[in-house]
């Protein structure tokens, strides 16, 4: 089966080797109108990494909801490209003024790719699940204020919360929030059953992932009839593979410099923003970053412009803070510590650290390298004396600097939605920060109104940019290559999926 | 002949089994678990502990050692800790993929290497031998992978003659195999071929100077004759040392090549096991990779005893 989709995909890259022009319409005969559902043209995407097993109830990894989150499985509520929370399994919901009790109004004639009903028992099952021991990732968590889950109707489900949480309805746009059919998660390792657009086929290891449309869907059925999922593990790779016709898109490009070898009237380039803020962490809890005026040296130290325009491409987003322009609570902050030199130097003497060694210990990860060297020389230049070491990711670097904490500083893009309170709010947590005054107003920020949410995150951004518990270089931009038919791409990566039921194909 | 055969095939099985305990300890030196791998990097030290244990990785590593190895024997190591996936049937599938890769590159290395090699050495004194000789020096300094994003830069993505990368199985579409198969075989063959032809080259050179050979020519055979003839037993023995490393190197060195070129070979699986921390796939892959070797060794060793009569009754 796996094979046979290599043929197709070979034969669509010869066919665009020697009619290139004719490529796009020669591949879209039955699929003239980009919102049709019954045209037969199909999609090759190419990703990197390839994910190590599909079932993400038990491995860890962001290949997995990549690739199958909300394209095969769905969940209750979603994402929009804005960052809100819409319905999506849910038509609609309700919660109690104490913020405890959600009500949940489901889609009804939703089928899974097994044939079964989706129905509130199926929700239920679903959340029972995460809570169960036959989820065993460390996000599981996120369910664990979930006091109760009922099925108040065929179609209706109703949540009780052990405490207010915010968090939680986020978090139910995620993986965590998958919906499961009870007879369907014997073989989740190597079988995807779910209520998407797309319905999993095949999974040829160390190739491609292909699924196919669902022409049962509920809802607005995909344009192609067949996407597939190609890996690569080499940024050269995947340019050639683009620029010879046998990919229509780069899922997320590796490299931003050679963006180059796209431009012009021949592909698309597209640029938007992801979660994925590029942060130099502190150990705060040894010296020298214990020290409050060696932090700021640190973030005076730091030309972030600079700094991104030589190891990004001057692609992406100078942010100042933990918090995306896509977050609801996302203020400006990248003037709180503007670029001075001089002034990180006299701080850094006031605390009688100039000339501190200090270890930035890297993830062995494109953007960590590439900025590992701007950084060292900055932080130079204001008198740190910095060893830089490479570490293998994800074992070794885990391993040093997560796990042993054996570090004074990192760089991470940490890419989780929403992650201020999980990377500054918990003192155990290797940036070892987690001050009681931030835990108390994340707190208030997780029990209260959405208003009262915006404000207390605000709070928050402000007092981990101030207190400098990190400096925050800049956010990773979404970068993508496609084809110029294509339509219906998701500029922006916020949510933990690629959707892909919006991608069409036009003249 | 037999006895000295018994002898290697001795040695054989003792290096196996020494190279499969060095394998199994290196493992366990190895930093990273693939437990937390699968939990994520949140993971509590009480989750990861207990991942660990279902994983089996908390044994007495003795224990883990015989269950492995004693799998290994019957071609089945056992299945992957994060993906639940046979590792017997997925090294089997890859290696298929490599082998093609590496059958098809030695081949065509020797097919460029022997004539060349030959024609370097009866025309050394000349200046096309000179030349030649001088070219196969570029050969062997350019890196496999050099070669090969070179020639996907000029083939596949100028001039879109064959694609830049993917892989179908031969029985599936043969005119589709060989496109896509042609580039990596050129790569991988360039240094190779290069290498052996400077071999060849040398090895003939050796022999025209013997005088048995001159007694030959003495008689009246042209120099080719001669050294077909005469010359070529004696020229194929370090020649066939040489083809016996480079087919060790080509495997070993194909890791890169299907980086690459994506294809999904044994060196591509080697490489995503190291990263996922899947450690019996990493040992078996390694220990297939060493038994190849040694076997290949042994042939070497075998066919020395057929070209060369002397070495059949043991005294050298």
């Amino acid at each position: 089966m796996g094979m046979k989709r290599i043929k197709t995909t070979m034969g669509l890259a010869l066919t665009g080797a020697f009619f290139l022009t004719a490529c796009n319409a020669g591949a879209s005969t039955d699929g003239d109108s980009a919102t049709g559902g019954s045209g037969s043209d199909a999609l090759t995407v190419g990703l990197f990494a390839e994910p190590a097993s599909l079932d993400f109830t038990t491995v860890d990894g962001a290949a997995i909801p990549q690739a199958l989150l909300d394209n095969v499985y769905e969940t209750l509520v979603t994402l929009d490209q804005e960052g809100n929370i819409v319905p999506a399994l849910a038509k609609s919901y309700k919660v109690s003024d104490d913020g405890l009790t959600y009500t949940f109004q489901l889609q009804q004639d939703v089928v899974f790719s097994n044939g079964e009903d989706f129905t509130a028992a199926d929700a239920v099952f679903s959340i029972n699940q995460v809570k169960s021991d036959d989820w065993t990732i460390s996000l599981k968590s996120q369910m664990d204020v979930v006091e109760s889950a009922e099925a108040t109707g065929d179609h209706e489900l109703t949540v009780t919360l052990s405490e207010p949480s915010n968090a939680w309805l986020y978090s139910m746009t995620t993986r965590i929030g998958a919906m499961f059919d009870e007879n369907g998660t014997e073989n989740l390792a190597e079988e995807a059953i779910g209520t998407g657009p797309f319905v999993f086929d095949s999974w040829d290891r160390g190739n491609e992932i292909v699924l196919n449309r669902n022409d049962d869907y509920w809802g607005e059925e995909p344009y192609f009839n067949e996407v597939t999922l190609r890996y690569f593990n080499d940024g050269n790779a995947v340019n050639n593979a683009m620029l010879t016709g046998s990919i229509d898109l780069i899922g997320t490009v590796q490299a931003p410099e050679s963006l180059a070898e796209f431009e012009g009237d021949d592909f698309q380039i597209i640029e938007g923003t992801t979660n994925g803020e590029i942060v130099l962490s502190f150990n705060n809890g040894r010296a020298p970053f214990d020290d409050l005026r060696v932090r700021q040296a640190a973030r005076y130290a730091i030309d972030n412009q600079a700094l991104m325009d030589t190891c990004w491409a001057g692609r992406g987003e100078l942010i100042g803070s933990m918090v995306p322009p896509t977050d609801p609570w996302y203020e400006d902050r990248t003037g709180d510590y503007e670029f001075d030199t001089e002034r990180a130097a006299a701080l850094l003497e006031d605390a009688d650290a100039t000339g501190v060694d200090v270890a930035l210990r890297l993830p062995s990860l494109p953007y960590a390298v590439a900025c590992g060297t701007v950084v060292e020389s900055m932080l130079e230049d204001a008198g740190f004396n910095v060893t830089v070491d490479e570490l293998e990711f994800p074992a070794a670097w885990v391993e040093t600097v997560f796990t042993a904490q054996d570090y004074d500083m990192s760089i991470v893009s940490h890419v989780e939605p929403r992650d201020l309170g999980n990377v500054f709010g918990n003192p155990d947590y290797y940036t070892a920060y987690g001050t009681p005054e931030l835990q108390e107003i994340l707190e208030r920020a997780d029990r209260g109104t959405v208003e009262e949410q915006t404000a207390a995150m605000q709070e928050a951004a402000l007092m981990v940019s101030e207190d400098a518990a990190a400096e925050f270089l800049f956010l990773l931009p979404n970068l993508m290559v496609a084809e110029p038919g294509i339509t219906g791409i998701p500029t922006n990566l916020i949510g933990e999926s690629l959707e892909l039921s919006n991608l069409a194909r036009s003249e | 002949m037999i006895l000295p055969l018994v002898r290697r095939f001795g040695v054989l099985v003792a290096s196996v089994v020494a190279s499969s305990l060095v394998v199994f300890a290196f493992m366990q030196v190895l930093p990273g678990n693939p437990a937390r791998v699968a939990l994520g990097l949140n993971a509590s030290e009480g989750a990861v502990e207990r991942m660990t244990t279902q994983f089996g990785l908390d044994r007495p590593l003795p224990v883990q050692y015989w269950e492995w190895a004693s799998g290994m024997l019957t071609l089945d190591p056992g299945i992957e800790y994060i993906s639940k996936a046979a590792i017997g049937p997925q090294i089997a599938d890859r290696l298929l993929i490599t082998l093609w890769l590496v059958g098809l590159a030695m081949a065509l290395a020797v097919a460029i290497a022997i004539p060349l090699g030959v024609w370097m050495a009866v025309r050394h004194r000349h200046a096309d031998g000179v030349v030649l000789t001088a070219a196969s020096q570029i050969g062997v300094a350019i890196p496999a992978f050099l070669a090969g994003i070179v020639l996907i830069s000029i083939f596949a993505v100028r001039l879109r003659w064959v694609p830049s990368d993917g892989w179908v199985a031969p029985a599936e579409d043969p005119v589709l195999f060989a496109k896509s198969v042609v580039l990596p075989t050129i790569s991988l063959a360039l240094v190779q071929g290069s290498v052996l032809a400077r071999y060849v080259r040398s090895a003939v050179l050796d022999v025209l100077r013997e005088d048995y050979l001159r007694t030959a020519r003495a008689k009246g055979l042209t120099p080719m004759q001669a050294l077909w003839r005469h010359g070529s037993r004696n020229a194929a023995i370090p020649v066939v040392t040489v083809m016996g490393l480079q087919l060790a190197t080509l495997l070993v060195g194909a890791v890169v090549i299907e980086r690459v070129f994506v294809i999904p070979g044994l060196g591509s699986l080697l490489l995503d096991s190291v990263s996922d921390r899947e450690l019996l796939t990493v040992q078996s892959i390694v220990m297939v990779l060493v038994v190849a070797v040694l076997v290949i060794n042994f042939i070497v060793d075998a066919l020395y005893l057929m070209i060369d009569p002397r070495l059949k009754t043991g005294a050298r």
